[in-house]
């Protein structure tokens, strides 16, 4: 019963889509209808529905109903309470649910909340965001329904995927699909204020909460998923440029870019044309992701889920909001009018070169992401990994490390680098400075990391300046959430950097009772145990790991799954303040001879790569709530704006 | 008991191994030279398992992965440059077997995909800038 | 706007993308990784016998003025216990096969071959797999058909079926 509850709920949702949709295009055509007052309460229903239709099947996974394909595909009666749960999302078809009810509450709460924009740009943002929300809905019934029956019912269903029997994958996905939602959000906005004409400081300041949140679930999203790979996986990498890793990383650098341009255009009024075009790149690239995973048209080890059928339907979904996208900007772009003007020294100038930059990697990571399938489409086999895209991106990432030194000093509109020598001076002095320490630390340190370690600690400083003469209590929480994100950049990249340049690996067998050296820690390999989870058997390595005098128990794991059959490696991670240390047990080396492979690593501050984007996203926060909190108590007036 | 069963099944099969042979030494061992080995390491981080397509050899539990690095190791530490072990493998295994395209024909353009968008994105962005008065 | 048609671009990547996803979708992955030997010498090698009482393998005892395939097979490997009879029916046919044994025990290939037989001229144990690295070869079983003179001429992936028995005594033909 339930199940057909929530089937009724999706498609009475659709036709609000539908009707929502309808309503937008006689409001174009006349310039009002009978049917445009209807807008904002179909929105509010769809929300309501789709939220019925979504804990509807999350119901049914607390109940684990068999009778439910979904449900017995994708759990198991013995499953512990956190993950059934988690199933509901941890699936093709429940994480498309949650994505269309998170689409259809963001929905709801437009036409709720927002009061900054004129009532028709805020109608045809309604009826574009039905039009998203219409292909969702289709995709969900026609090729994806959750709610499909199974008869007869299974006694104890199949199981989720292992891998994703891991608390922080369960909620990777979700998290970037809300960034995903968020960007979804931004494209409407751009489109409604490009057919009513209204791209302005107005529109920028409407879009610009729902960029920012979908931005701090995409920073967040792919932190969880670096950390995710870099624990699993068992080889100490966080990052592989695999094209589901650029799939995720394609949206975030065009939502930094669009974030960017925003405020130009929120505070300034300028780089209209730019900002419209980054939030349809924007969304474009949130659903070419998720066609690059969910298509498995390209080899990738983090390949769940895959199904080419769903993909064509994805791609088809991408290339008509796309298309007509990009075609409403060629017509109507022209009469946009040119935003105000500012020099190549200014703040605005920062954020111009902090636009193209990202924009540079972003076709970067595409094109080399895409490049094997064109080469194949021509004859030629070929692969394009990690040694291409760091050398073809991290360049361009060291000019974006520049721009990110000496924009945020700069005033808006002209401003003199004399002005801000003595900070000129200061930058060039701590680059030297670091980039000299790291190279007498480690001769064969890498120019890369060598750079990194350099301007990270450049930018750790840099990031503070703007608060420099301000008074602090009065300071806007925006201006405090960005040097908290920018300061998270130098975080990152100094964790990056140091990882990739100080780290030490010890490769070994062990027997019970031996032991082995990575930088000054001495790790004793005591036993080797069986032990077994709910629905996974494992070999578990008790070591015992030493340096100082300390002493810290390390329990690494190699486990094998029975349903569906896979192994995976638990590494143990001992954090201290300096970096990680980072075991593995894996096979047994040799047949009788009693040792195991014991893969030993010392990661200096490996963890700042993530405290930095969890700094990031908390900036990112800040200045959200920022934000929301002026909104409510004084609605600013613009200047710029008759 | 359930769960006890494939335990034992576990500890009598083998079965991680792809196989039963013995794993070749220098798979699983570092090098004794330390610049060798990392030599070694950043070319195992550019060559892609055969087996296990999306990673490269120094990222695989793989048996193939583990003959590969064994071969690149044995290679190195003989004196071989790794652009020459690059080309053995590629010799095998055509380009695919190398996650770092050459810099021929079309593969340049591809190499030079950065500087050509960054020149042609400052072209694009001039007209944005007023000129100093 | 001094360039219209620069309006349209974005449309056009875009065009560019989506057809290149739909070939990606329409045209099946081949995810098959060939050797590039073929049409080269067999590389050297000398495999000891892959268990007691078969003959061992070294690169010339090809190319000894008769053509013939090379099989590379394990006893852990299932398609190879389903592609057993079919090289029987080659060696029925008269066709001499040289077997390579990939991470292999002894005894397990003792047992494979008393179980499905043993059509092998010779069988090398390459037990570390240093010779399917060299021949180019990404997996078992595979199948490859060597000249008179020890060149690769053919690399079969995966097992042989019914059908690929005929093309194979074809391709053994046609060399000679």
């Amino acid at each position: 019963m339930i199940a057909e509850a929530g089937l009724a709920a999706l498609w009475l949702a659709a036709s609000m889509a539908l009707l929502q949709l309808i309503a937008g295009l006689t409001l174009l055509r006349d310039g009002a209808g009978q049917l445009v007052p209807l807008i904002k309460p179909a929105a509010y229903v769809q929300g309501a529905l789709s939220t019925f239709a979504f804990f509807a099947l999350m119901w049914l996974f607390y109940d684990t109903d068999l009778s439910v394909l979904l449900v017995a595909n994708n759990s198991h009666i013995d499953k512990p309470l956190i993950f059934k749960l988690a199933g509901t999302w941890g699936n093709h078809e429940g994480s498309m649910l949650l994505w269309v009810a998170v689409l259809s509450v963001s929905g709801a709460a437009i036409a709720f909340f927002e009061k900054r924009i004129d009532t028709k740009t805020l109608y045809a943002t309604l009826s574009v965001q039905g039009f998203i929300a219409l292909g969702f809905f289709a995709f969900l019934l026609f090729a994806s329904n959750p709610f499909e029956r199974l008869l007869p019912a299974p006694i104890e269903g199949a199981g989720l995927n292992p891998l994703l029997q891991d608390v922080g994958l369960a909620f990777h996905p979700p998290t970037l699909y809300m960034g995903y939602v968020g960007l979804s959000v931004a494209f409407s906005f751009a489109v409604g204020a490009l057919l009513t004409n209204q791209v302005g400081p107005a529109f920028a300041r409407a879009m610009r909460p729902w960029v920012l949140a979908a931005w701090i679930f995409l920073t967040i999203g792919i932190a969880a998923g670096s950390y995710w790979a870099y624990y699993e996986l068992g080889w100490g990498g966080w990052w592989f440029w695999d094209p589901v890793e650029n799939a995720s990383l394609m949206p975030w650098l065009a939502a930094t870019a669009l974030l960017h341009s925003a405020s130009v255009l929120a505070t300034r009024n300028a780089l209209r044309a730019w900002t419209i075009m980054l939030a349809l790149v924007a969304f474009a690239m949130s659903m070419a992701g998720t066609f690059l995973v969910r298509s498995g048209i390209l080899t990738s080890v983090h390949a769940f889920a895959v199904d080419p059928e769903r993909g064509a339907f994805i791609l088809a979904l991408m290339l008509m909001y796309t298309g007509i996208a990009f075609v409403i900007f060629a017509l109507r772009i022209g009469s946009v009018k040119q935003g105000e003007p500012f020099q190549l020294v200014s703040r605005e100038g920062g954020i111009v070169a902090n636009n193209i930059l990202l924009s540079v990697i972003l076709a970067v990571v595409l094109i080399g992401t895409l490049y094997p399938l064109a080469a194949e489409a021509m004859g030629d086999k070929i692969s394009v990994g990690p040694p291409y895209f760091n050398k073809a991106t991290v360049p361009v990432m060291v000019l974006l490390m520049l721009a990110l030194l000496i924009g945020p000093m700069l005033r808006w509109r002209r401003d003199e680098l004399i002005r801000i020598r003595y900070w000129l001076i200061g930058a060039a002095a701590i680059l030297l400075l670091g980039a000299i320490v790291a190279w007498q630390l480690a001769p064969d340190i890498g120019l890369f990391p060598l750079l990194g370690i350099a301007f990270s600690l450049a930018l750790a400083v840099a990031a503070w300046l703007p608060l420099r003469g301000r008074k602090l209590l009065r300071t806007p929480l925006p201006v405090f959430g960005m040097v908290i994100a920018h300061f998270g950049i130098a975080v990152s990249v100094f964790g990056m950097a140091a990882e990739s340049g100080f780290s030490s690996e010890t490769l070994t067998a062990l027997a019970p009772g031996e032991n082995a050296k990575v930088a000054g820690w001495e790790v004793k390999l005591n036993d080797v145990n069986p032990i077994a989870g709910d629905n996974w058997v494992a070999v578990e390595g008790d070591m015992i790991a030493a340096k100082n005098g300390n002493q810290f128990a390390l329990h690494p794991q190699s486990r094998h799954f029975f349903t569906p059959p896979m192994q995976t490696s638990e590494a143990a991670l001992l954090t201290r303040w300096n970096g990680q240390l980072y075991a593995v047990i894996a096979q047994p080396d040799q047949e009788g001879d009693g040792r195991w492979q014991v893969r030993l690593w010392w990661k200096p501050f490996v963890t700042f790569i993530w405290y930095g984007a969890l700094l990031i996203a908390f900036g990112g926060a800040i200045s959200l709530f920022g934000r929301m909190f002026r909104r409510t108590k004084k609605p600013t007036r613009n200047r710029w704006q008759s | 008991m359930r769960k006890f069963v494939p335990i034992l099944l576990m500890l009598t099969a083998p079965v991680w191994a792809q196989g039963s042979g013995p794993t070749p030494a220098m798979a699983n061992r570092q090098l004794a030279d330390p610049s060798k080995e990392a030599e070694a390491m950043r070319l195992m981080h550019s060559l892609r398992c055969i087996q296990c397509q999306g990673q490269s050899i120094a990222d695989s539990d793989a048996s193939m992965a583990a003959t590969m690095r064994a071969e690149v190791r044995q290679q190195i530490s003989a004196g071989q440059k790794p652009e020459a072990i690059r080309a053995w493998m590629i010799k095998r295994y055509g380009e695919w077997v190398s996650f770092e395209p050459d810099f021929k024909g079309a593969r340049l353009l591809l190499w030079l995909t950065p500087l050509i968008l960054l020149l042609a994105s400052l072209w694009l962005a001039r007209g944005l800038f007023r000129r100093r008065t | 706007m001094k360039l219209p048609w620069l309006l349209w671009a974005p449309l056009a990547v875009t065009a560019c993308i989506g057809g290149l996803a739909a070939y990606g979708l329409v045209v099946p992955k081949d995810e098959q990784v060939r050797s590039a030997m073929i049409g080269q010498k067999l590389p050297e090698f000398a495999l000891p016998p892959a268990t007691q009482g078969v003959l061992p393998l070294s690169n010339t005892d090809m190319g000894d003025g008769k053509p013939r395939l090379l099989n590379i097979f394990a006893s852990w490997c299932i398609p190879c216990k389903a592609e057993a009879p079919h090289l029987e029916a080659l060696k029925a046919a008269g066709v001499e096969i040289d077997g390579i044994a990939i991470r292999d025990r002894p005894e397990d290939v003792a047992a494979f071959l008393d179980e499905f037989g043993n059509p092998y001229r010779r069988i090398g144990s390459d037990s570390e797999m240093a010779v399917q690295l060299k021949l180019g070869s990404s997996g078992v079983p595979e199948t490859y058909v060597i000249g008179a003179d020890g060149t690769i001429l053919f690399q079969h992936i995966g097992d042989i079926r019914a059908e690929h028995v005929p093309m194979l005594i074809e391709k053994l033909k046609s060399t000679t």
